[in-house]
């Protein structure tokens, strides 16, 4: 177990950033935590990155205190902060060069570690880092975070903002640090990169609501999950909502899904009961849950009937 | 110690391509000492003075003569009257408004004492002031000419001051400020460049980088300190050069015992700079302390008024003011040739600046958020 997380704790004047966050994660796993802004995963990742002191609990990295002994954390993790925050006016081979230094290493040393990214931006690597595409950003990024080696790479939200082939590919590279046996824990706002993660917590206002592998989240969820289409989508929302024995309802993309509080609910007579309201073209299909069904799930079980469309 | 050098070249590299410093480096002496030692001269010329002699003798006449024979007096259309002159003060055509009284020549004629009105527009103290002496100093020179002559006849002898400036012999002003000068330039590009500095690496989020390594917070602070000692000392040559070259600034003193004093006084300076930008989130932050800070110590140096000319509690003030103690110095060292021995209440005041500054950033600078 490289990392190990007990009931942490930690408030910013009155609110409750992280509330009594406990998770453990494997050597060799890719960690991600899921959650919308604002649910605490930044401050979690600050902790565990020793730039934040907890009010309340402990974290250990390979054995080390994140409070008590900081300064060998320091050297056994990588962290990339959800903003670029390398040196915009020094170049790609100045910016690596720094922080190998200052890691006491050099790029020489580790290139082997770096080569399937840095190869990609090798052929700018005299241009400044403030005139590089979001893409090379990130790379360049995470090049830095594995210079001295890390045993640990904590990325938080690495692929925000990011077009959807560089996410592509910054997974990619992610599996392949994976495969050298790197840790990596990552926070997204995106669930459908939940699938490539080993583990997943999902967070909410600073706690953990669910923590396993994606497969067992939704298995464990063990909800039917039902696809809902019709002409007024708004207006089959507004009926659902108000239909006795519905459980969650929630738009997702085009459609709607739908639990019910009944392990077996008659069908027939839902349909009936939105014919009667007078929705015209109503499709109905069950369907297997993704990540986000569960979460959406979970979210609407923390707070009842979501008014937030 | 290597990492302390790491950080450095960093700094070095960055600096060196930000066009505005590199050009603020090079430029700030320059504007400076051509134009702030030129501005910020006490010399007076060129006051206007109105006569208004109701006496119309030889010996008013001669006096008028004196005044305008003077550099520094031009006079301006006389009259008869006061009133006249009095507006002349009030439009500003006039600095000086000079009465002489009918009954002047008869008066010294006869021996016996009188008088002459002086009218000074005092808006500006220090200048009213500066009219004043200069016009003291002619009518002293008129009066004790007549009075040798009178002597003479007589066959007495009076008692003559005959004023010597040392130091400053010929009391340049230019020579007593472009030190001065040389101090307010050092002070802002080290306080303003390590300040922006460090609160920079907030703002863009790379101090956040920065933290995750193993640096040590005396190395970062270090490393932030030295390229700019280098380039406030590497200002202090070039504009001593300029002051050299310009105005003829004299260096009696040694350049080991300025310069030693001038490492130690930038580390202290540089120490506030650091501190400041621990404990502010933005440039605007930093600029609006600096500034005030800043403004302070300059106008309570002595580098424009005598730091014995304050009350006692401004004197005290100055205690705390490094500033004060490095004008004091660099004057010293350049005017009046003075050596370690001289300035080692300075010395020991401004060590003990620069450990408390640095020690408050270092104990400032949180590697936490």
């Amino acid at each position: 177990m490289i990392v190990n997380c007990q009931n942490i704790s930690k408030s910013y004047g009155g609110i409750q950033a992280v509330e009594s966050v406990s998770f453990d994660v494997e050597e060799g796993n890719i960690f991600g935590f899921l959650g919308p802004d604002g649910s605490g995963k930044t401050t979690l990742f600050r902790i565990l990155t020793t730039l934040l002191l907890p009010d309340n609990g402990s974290a250990r990295i390979d054995g080390f205190d994140v409070v008590k002994d900081f300064r060998k954390v320091r050297n056994i993790i990588g962290y990339m902060p959800g903003r670029f925050s390398l040196y915009s006016d020094l170049s790609i081979e100045e910016n690596l060069d720094f922080f190998a230094t200052v890691f006491g290493t050099t790029l020489k040393e580790n290139y082997h570690l770096i080569r399937d990214i840095y190869v990609q931006i090798e052929p700018f690597k005299k241009r400044l880092a403030g005139r590089l595409s979001g893409g090379m950003k990130q790379k360049l990024a995470l090049s830095c975070a594995l210079i001295h080696q890390p045993k640990l790479l904590v990325l938080d939200e690495p692929t925000t903002g990011v077009d959807a082939v560089s996410r592509k590919e910054f997974w990619d590279l992610l599996i392949g640090l994976k495969e050298k046996g790197i840790t990596i824990i990552i926070s997204t706002p995106y669930m459908d990169e939940a699938g490539m993660c080993d583990q997943v917590a999902l967070m909410q206002k600073g706690k953990i609501l669910s923590c396993d592998k994606p497969d067992e989240i939704i298995r464990k969820d063990g909800q039917q999950l039902y696809s809902l289409k019709a002409e007024n989508i708004y207006q089959l929302l507004k009926d659902l909502r108000k239909y006795p024995e519905t459980d969650t309802v929630f738009p997702f993309g085009q459609d709607l899904h739908y639990t019910s509080k009944e392990k077996d609910p008659d069908l027939e007579k839902l349909k009936s009961y939105l014919k009667e309201r007078g929705h015209e073209k109503l499709v109905l299909a069950a369907i297997t849950p993704g990540i986000e069904d569960v979460f959406m799930h979970l979210m609407e079980k923390e707070n009842p009937l979501n008014e937030k469309l | 110690m290597k990492t302390i050098l790491y950080i450095v070249q960093k700094e070095f590299l960055q600096i060196a391509r930000d066009k505005f410093l590199r050009a603020a480096i090079i430029m700030v002496p320059i504007v400076q000492m051509l134009v702030l030692v030129y501005a910020a001269t006490f010399e007076m010329k060129n006051i206007k003075i109105h006569f208004v002699d109701q006496d119309h003798s030889q010996a008013s006449g001669e006096l008028i003569h004196k005044f305008s024979a003077s550099p520094f007096f031009v006079a301006v259309d006389p009259s008869e009257d006061v009133w006249t002159g009095e507006e002349n003060l009030k439009e500003d055509r006039a600095d000086v408004v000079c009465v002489i009284p009918s009954g002047f020549s008869e008066a010294i004629g006869t021996g016996n004492s009188t008088g002459i009105q002086l009218l000074i527009n005092a808006i500006n103290g220090t200048k009213a002031e500066l009219s004043y002496v200069y016009c003291q100093a002619v009518i002293g020179d008129f009066s004790n000419r007549i009075l040798a002559e009178k002597s003479m006849m007589a066959g007495m002898g009076g008692i003559e001051t005959r004023p010597r400036h040392w130091y400053n012999p010929e009391l340049n002003y230019k020579i007593f400020m472009a030190p001065g000068i040389l101090v307010i330039l050092v002070t802002i590009i080290g306080w303003m460049l390590t300040g922006m500095n460090l609160v920079k690496e907030k703002e863009r989020g790379t101090l956040e980088q920065l933290n995750v390594t193993p640096i040590h917070k005396y190395q970062f602070i270090a490393g932030k300190l030295i390229p700019f000692l280098l380039i406030g000392l590497f200002d202090l040559t070039f504009g001593l050069g300029l002051a050299r070259l310009l105005f003829n600034v004299p260096v009696e003193g040694s350049l080991v015992v300025l310069f030693t004093f001038a490492t130690i006084y930038l580390v202290a300076i540089l120490g506030i700079g650091l501190f400041i930008s621990t404990i502010s989130n933005t440039q605007q932050q930093v600029m609006f302390v600096s500034f005030f800070f800043v403004m302070i110590f300059v106008l309570m140096s002595g580098l424009f008024t005598p730091v014995d000319n304050m009350p006692e509690w401004g004197q005290k003030i100055n205690i705390i003011n490094p500033m004060a103690y490095f004008i004091r110095v660099i004057r010293m060292v350049l005017l009046k040739g003075s050596g370690f021995a001289d300035i080692q209440r300075e010395l020991i005041a401004i060590s003990i600046f620069a450990v408390s500054t640095n020690a408050l950033a270092i104990w400032r600078y949180r590697k936490t958020v």
